[in-house]
């Protein structure tokens, strides 16, 4: 039978499976080996989380650049220089008293590439897609957040290409600092939702 | 499709894992798989949605057991075979047997950066008026097309209430099948917990989507 030697078991393992494409697309000359590094070099180098968490500490400390992050999200990054892939449209939602706010994408792996970079695998995987939308409180909880019982929690499903950022609430005993000192404690999860960022002293 | 990635409301998956934020590639063919992934779009052959419908017409066993590069990677191998460049037997085989068709479209690396940062906007015009305004009770229609959607199903033949007119995108379910880009009104739609998953549900927990004008009725 054709489909015992098909391409889908010739190669067992991805990295033969990877290799081997890459390689009939460079002969073909469809791919050139320094543009795959220059892609990798960016994700893994230049756009991550810390452009998200730059956004936020400055979300914190200016009032009108986090009223302008509320009324056009996409204006307002890319002042700061963080544009393109996967953030073409973007939206910020504001944890605060009365909300919190959690990202998914239950389709597929849509996240706001600009500002926060790669997804994880957590959130690309059918555990995190089926059921932050349904029972976000168990979730949160395997991330070891308890939200106050009765706390409104609001989930975006990514179905569109509006990417969606998580300001999440400024912890209590930062004042005074600047905006570079904010951004060292704004951690990815926290811009997704599935994390609070702690104040200062507190044990992680 | 009612296909395996329609994953909002599943269960048995089991937990999830977190991973520390510094963890990005798990070993180095994933990070050529995004690379590869990214460059073979850049041929212009398919579209954002195509790419997603590739992905979602994986075989459900084959797409719920693989890791997502591994998804990424088939999907890559179906595109590139539909649009002629990569044959299934030139993948068996590891030896060529017809050019590329689109040399001249290959990435550069000197163009990468300009290409990442430009990205691939999505908003359109719309020559006809929104049929929604913030703040009107819709209702999800029941479509289950064979072909691509975002409606997810556990929102269909929903009711919610409109949150945000979002301006006119680019259709998926036209433009994943190459049948034009027919942008339409996208509006982000609420819907109360107990309203998607019953009334034992947290009244504390409202689901929203982003959702197209067609997938749309008034409630």
């Amino acid at each position: 039978m054709p489909h015992d030697h098909g391409p889908d078991n010739s190669f067992d393992n991805m990295p033969a499976r990877v290799k081997a494409l890459e390689t009939l697309l460079v002969e073909k000359g469809l791919v050139d080996p320094a543009a795959i590094d220059a892609i990798i070099e960016t994700y893994a180098h230049k756009v991550g989380p810390r452009n998200g968490a730059a956004v936020v500490a400055r979300a914190w400390t200016e009032t009108d650049f986090a009223d302008w992050l509320r009324r056009d999200a996409t204006a307002a990054i890319a002042s700061m220089g963080f544009t393109g892939r996967q953030g073409e449209h973007m939206e910020a939602v504001f944890n605060g008293p009365d909300v919190h706010n959690l990202v998914v994408c239950t389709l597929c792996s849509c996240y706001p590439w600009t500002v926060l970079g790669l997804p994880p695998v957590w959130y690309k995987s059918p555990p995190y897609r089926s059921r932050a939308v349904r029972d976000p409180r168990g979730v949160l909880a395997e991330f070891g957040v308890g939200l106050p019982e009765g706390k409104p929690i609001r989930v975006w499903d990514s179905t569109a290409e509006l990417r969606y950022l998580v300001v999440p609430e400024r912890p209590a005993g930062t004042e005074g600092w600047d905006a570079a000192r904010l951004a060292d404690i704004v951690t990815r999860d926290s811009m997704i939702g599935t994390a609070l960022v702690a104040a200062p002293g507190d044990a992680p | 499709m009612n296909g395996p990635h329609d994953l909002g409301g599943r269960m048995g998956f089991g937990p999830v894992v977190p991973e520390p934020e510094d963890v990005i590639f798990h070993g180095d063919w994933e990070a050529r798989a995004l690379g590869l992934t990214l460059a073979c779009g850049a041929l212009g052959h398919w579209t954002i949605d195509e790419s997603r419908h590739a992905r979602e017409s994986l075989p459900p066993a084959t797409y719920l057991s693989a890791s997502y590069y591994e998804i990424w990677i088939r999907a890559l191998e179906a595109l590139l075979e539909r649009h002629g460049e990569v044959s299934a037997a030139e993948r068996a085989s590891g030896k060529l047997e017809a050019p590329g068709l689109r040399p001249e479209r290959c990435l550069r690396p000197e163009r990468v950066p300009a290409v990442l940062a430009a990205g691939g906007p999505t908003d359109r015009r719309v020559p006809v008026p929104a049929a929604f305004a913030v703040g009107d009770r819709v209702r999800t229609r029941n479509l289950q097309p064979e072909g691509h959607t975002r409606l997810p199903g556990f929102a269909r033949e929903k009711t919610g209430v409109v949150e945000a007119v979002r301006g006119g995108f680019v259709y998926p379910d036209t433009n994943a099948h190459g049948a034009g880009e027919m942008p339409c009104w996208l509006y982000t739609v609420a819907f109360r917990g107990p309203d998607l998953w019953g009334a034992d549900t947290d009244p504390a927990l409202t689901v929203s989507i982003d959702a197209w004008e067609p997938y749309l009725e008034r409630a």
